[in-house]
Order: structure tokens, then C-alpha cells, then sequence
């Protein structure tokens, strides 16, 4: 088993497998199952993305609140009706990645990836980068396993939620773990899939976690939206040939560190960041009553 | 390593809004359920920390009380929960508290019935992975990743040896095991992660050992 994304991307290139081919070994034998029963069950977690990529771009989702839903609509349309300035690709990572967040806000169902706060990126990635390069079934499983790996090991050197190390270890894991299949399913190394993690995280860094009122809707929303686009741009960056000076496994230590120095105001509790402005307090008064002083 | 799993990572198929609040908290509550091993009467849930400050926006009460009714974090009757437990009879009892605790996500829940009852501290530590810190009194550290074997017995020397020997005969790697008592001679709770299933026999012959209680084996998935 690796350790860090530096023994994952030995253990790709030293034996000429993908990223995706060394996770799922990998959980062959942690897990003692077969690959037929892996494979079944990321089968069963593709399904779940792709209708709930359905539903944020044709339903009208509203969240309990009223605070979020419908964006992703407005962004397909727009590309429809208006001359649009960045790619089709892009926007429509982004249009998608809200699609799923929008319906996780609703209380819809989703796959956590790595949580659900940041549910939206790695399937709107994917579904998005897979209407331009139309991978088969498989790639698109393969994309999860990418992903996974990834999540995998910042998870276990750092953190992946916004309670224990901000916004950065949530959505920035992510969008580190979606640049990374993004990198592999267009056809990219496994060196340039780390390349792109680097890239994606250290634009993540210091990130707060300021849920208004605690609900996982503003901003998560949008930072979802944002994740999309910047793993979009940091998977381009890294087939490029542009690489991190910082080693990927440096910077995720980095994300570490500054999640631990992060005050808990800033890490899920609503009780700083975007959760205390003024409109912040207003919206979270509104919806539960006056309450809790902080 | 924390995570073992990809499925950690991508996953579990839920219902939103948070994994760490809703399937986190569904989880614990499922947790509870299976230890209790019936629909309980009464549910008491205590919560502290985020949980407490934010249960609210997040369902979690809603969800916890989905998993003490046995419902997965993806079973789309868990926002009607509460509706549901009222329907069934359950009485639920739902407290906040001040006291820090350690884990910034944690609920202690109580179930029981007219015979008995058990109590569980669990804590939420993202992704919807949970952890169970205690049972009935009992300091634990139990993820539950993997089907998960719990032996109730007194508190005396070779009891180990005697659950591991039939283990042992049946050829099942134990993968993770952590032991607490209450006191010295008193009760005591093994709970063992093995690799290979453990059959309703092995569970029987573990049941048959002089001085053990009580066996159960508890699986999430």
C-alpha cells in the first residue's frame, strides 16, 4: 500500500499502471474482495453522481432555506443563449459541480467525495471533461478510483473536512482529487496527475470553513463551483509540462499545518468568516430565530 | 492509517446535506440500533460541540433518529425520520450539551426498552466515517469498518486465548482487537475486526465458552 502520492506515483510508473489500476489492487487486497465486487460497487457510486448531475441541471432544486438552488440552470442556459467567455469544458464543470452540491443542499442523494460539502466537484468534473473526450464506462469508473487515491492520501497525512482543517481540506481536496483524474482520463501520466494536485491544492490553501447559519450551502455552493474550474485549469496546467516547485506530498503537509493553526471560528462553526458578516447573522436569525451568542 | 479504504474516500452514497453532520450522525444512530439489536422504545441522543451548535442545518437529529430505525445513510426515508419514530411509538428525547468533549462531533445515545437498555458515545470524524468511543461504559476505539465482533464476558485470565483458539480453528485472521473493563474481576468487552466472515457456528461456539455473557456481531454495511 502507498503511504503518500510520491510511493502512488512510483508504484504507477515503476510497473507502467495507471493511478486508477494501483488503487484498485490496492483495495483488492485491504479489502480481501474481488475486483469484480470493487469495480460493482464505484459502478454503484458513478450511477448516483450521474442522476444527481441530472437532477441540479433539469429539476428546480431549492434548498429547505431557500438559500440555494437553481444556479446551474441559469449557468446552462446562459451558455445556450450567450456568448460565453471561458470554454464550454470549463463551464460546464462548473455548471455540473453545482448541479450536485445544489442537490445536496436539497437533501437529495449523493456520493460523499470525499464529503459532501464537496460533492460537486469530482462528479462535475467528470461528467463534464467526459462529454468532450467520451471515455467509456470503465474510464469513468477508473476516474473515481484516480480521485480516490488521492483523497486517500491527503486524508490520511492531513484531513478532508472542514471541522478539522477548513475549507482547504475539504473542497480543496476535492478539487486536488479531481485534477488528478482529470489529468488521467485525458490521457495524462501519473506524474502530471501529482503535478496537478500540487498545482490545485496550493490555490486552496488557507481556505476558511464559514457555513452561514451551518448549513452547507453558502458558499459552499459556489467554492464548489470554483474547485470544478481550478482543477479544470490545473489538470491543463500540468499535461503542459508546468510543475509545482513544491513537492505535492510538501504541500499537503503545508495544508495540514495551517488547518491545525486555524482558529475553530473558521472551521465549520459558523461563527466567523462569511457565517458572522452582517448578512450572514441576518440570514442565520432569520432561519432559526434569534439565537446562541457568539 | 485512518482511511483504509477508497470507499472512505468515495463515499458512502447519502443523503445530503453534510457527511460529517447527516451520514455521520445516521451512522452512530445505526451503530446504537445494532448494539440494541431491536427497535428500541425510548431514544435519548445527547449532543456536544458542532453537533449541538449545528445539528439544526444539518439534519443530524434527523438522521441519527434514521439510524436508530436501522435506515442506511442513503435510504431517502431519513428526512422523515422524526414522523416516523412518532408513528412507530419511539419516544425520542433530544438534549444539547455544553460539556467539551474531545471530538468537536460527538452524541452519546441511550436506547432502551422495558427489558434494557445500552449507551453509546460515537464521534463523527469526517466523510461520514464515525468512531464508537464507548458502549455502556466501556472505553472503546471502534471504526466499524469491517464486520465487527463484540464478547461480553467476565473479567479473568485465558479469555482471550479461548476466543482466539476457536478463531484460530476456523482459520479467521483477527485484524484488529482492543479490549476495556470496567474493573479489575469485573465485565469485560472484547471487540475483534476479523478478515474473514464469522459464521452463526464460530458465534455459537464462542457463546459456549465458560465465563462469556453475551456475542454479537455487528456489520454497518
Amino acid at each position: 500500500m502507498f503511504r503518500n502520492v510520491a510511493e502512488l506515483v512510483e508504484l504507477a510508473e515503476s510497473q507502467g499502471k495507471k493511478i486508477s489500476e494501483v488503487m484498485i489492487e490496492a483495495e483488492m487486497e485491504v479489502s480481501q474482495r474481488s475486483r469484480d465486487a470493487i469495480m460493482q460497487d464505484m459502478y454503484a457510486n458513478l450511477d448516483v453522481m450521474e442522476k444527481a448531475v441530472r437532477r441540479g441541471l433539469t429539476e428546480d432544486i431549492r434548498s429547505h432555506s431557500g438559500l440555494t438552488g437553481g444556479d446551474a440552470k441559469k449557468l446552462q442556459e446562459y451558455m445556450k443563449n450567450k456568448t460565453f467567455l471561458s470554454g464550454p469544458t470549463l463551464l460546464n464543470a462548473v455548471s455540473m459541480s453545482v448541479a450536485v452540491n445544489e442537490v445536496n443542499a436539497a437533501m437529495g442523494t449523493i456520493v460523499a467525495t470525499p464529503t459532501a460539502g464537496a460533492c460537486g466537484i469530482v462528479p462535475g468534473t467528470l461528467f463534464a471533461v467526459s462529454d468532450k473526450l467520451q471515455p467509456t464506462r470503465d474510464e469513468m469508473v477508473n476516474y473515481l478510483f484516480t480521485a480516490g487515491a488521492i483523497g486517500y492520501c491527503i486524508a490520511n497525512n492531513a484531513f478532508i473536512s472542514g471541522a478539522a482543517g477548513g475549507c482547504q481540506a475539504e473542497v480543496g481536496s476535492a478539487t486536488a482529487m479531481a485534477a488528478a483524474a482529470i489529468v488521467e482520463i485525458a490521457g495524462g501520466t501519473p506524474e502530471e496527475s501529482a503535478q496537478a494536485v500540487a498545482i490545485a491544492l496550493k490555490n486552496m490553501l488557507g481556505l476558511v470553513c464559514d457555513p452561514v447559519a451551518g448549513l452547507v450551502e453558502v458558499p459552499c455552493v459556489k467554492r464548489n463551483a470554483m474547485g470544478a474550474a481550478i482543477a479544470t485549469v490545473a489538470a491543463d496546467m500540468a499535461m503542459a509540462g508546468i510543475k509545482s516547485v513544491i513537492p505535492t506530498d510538501e504541500v499537503i503537509e503545508a495544508m495540514y499545518r495551517i488547518g491545525c493553526a486555524m482558529p475553530t471560528t473558521l472551521k465549520e462553526t459558523a461563527q466567523g468568516g462569511l457565517a458572522a458578516t452582517q448578512t450572514g447573522r441576518q440570514i442565520e436569525a432569520k432561519i432559526f430565530g434569534v439565537r446562541m451568542e457568539k | 492509517m485512518k482511511y483504509k479504504s477508497v470507499f472512505d474516500i468515495i463515499g458512502p452514497i447519502m443523503v445530503g446535506p453534510s457527511s460529517s453532520h447527516t451520514a455521520g450522525a445516521a451512522r452512530i444512530g445505526r451503530v446504537a440500533r445494532k448494539l440494541f439489536g431491536k427497535e428500541p422504545k425510548r431514544a435519548k441522543i445527547t449532543f456536544y460541540g458542532s453537533f449541538a451548535k449545528t445539528y439544526q442545518g444539518h439534519g443530524s437529529d434527523v438522521a441519527t433518529v434514521a439510524g436508530i430505525l436501522d435506515f442506511d445513510t442513503s435510504d431517502l426515508r431519513l428526512k422523515n425520520s422524526l414522523l416516523i419514530a412518532e408513528k412507530a411509538g419511539m419516544e425520542v428525547d433530544l438534549t444539547t450539551s455544553e460539556v467539551l468533549t474531545e471530538h468537536p462531533n460527538t452524541a452519546r445515545i441511550k436506547l432502551s426498552d422495558d427489558q434494557e437498555s445500552i449507551e453509546v458515545v460515537g464521534v463523527s470524524i469526517g466523510g461520514g466515517k464515525i468512531e464508537v468511543l464507548e458502549i455502556n461504559g466501556f472505553a472503546l476505539q471502534l471504526g466499524f469498518d469491517s464486520p465487527t465482533m463484540l464478547v461480553l464476558h467476565e473479567d479473568r485470565f485465558g479469555m482471550i486465548a479461548a476466543v482466539a483458539k476457536i478463531l484460530t480453528q476456523h482459520k479467521i485472521n483477527v485484524g484488529l482487537m482492543e479490549v476495556s473493563r470496567h474493573d479489575r474481576g469485573a465485565r469485560a468487552l472484547m471487540a475483534i475486526e476479523t478478515d474473514a466472515p464469522v459464521s452463526a457456528e464460530v458465534l455459537e461456539e464462542i457463546r459456549q465458552i465458560p465465563y462469556v455473557f453475551d456475542v454479537s456481531l455487528l456489520s454497518l454495511n
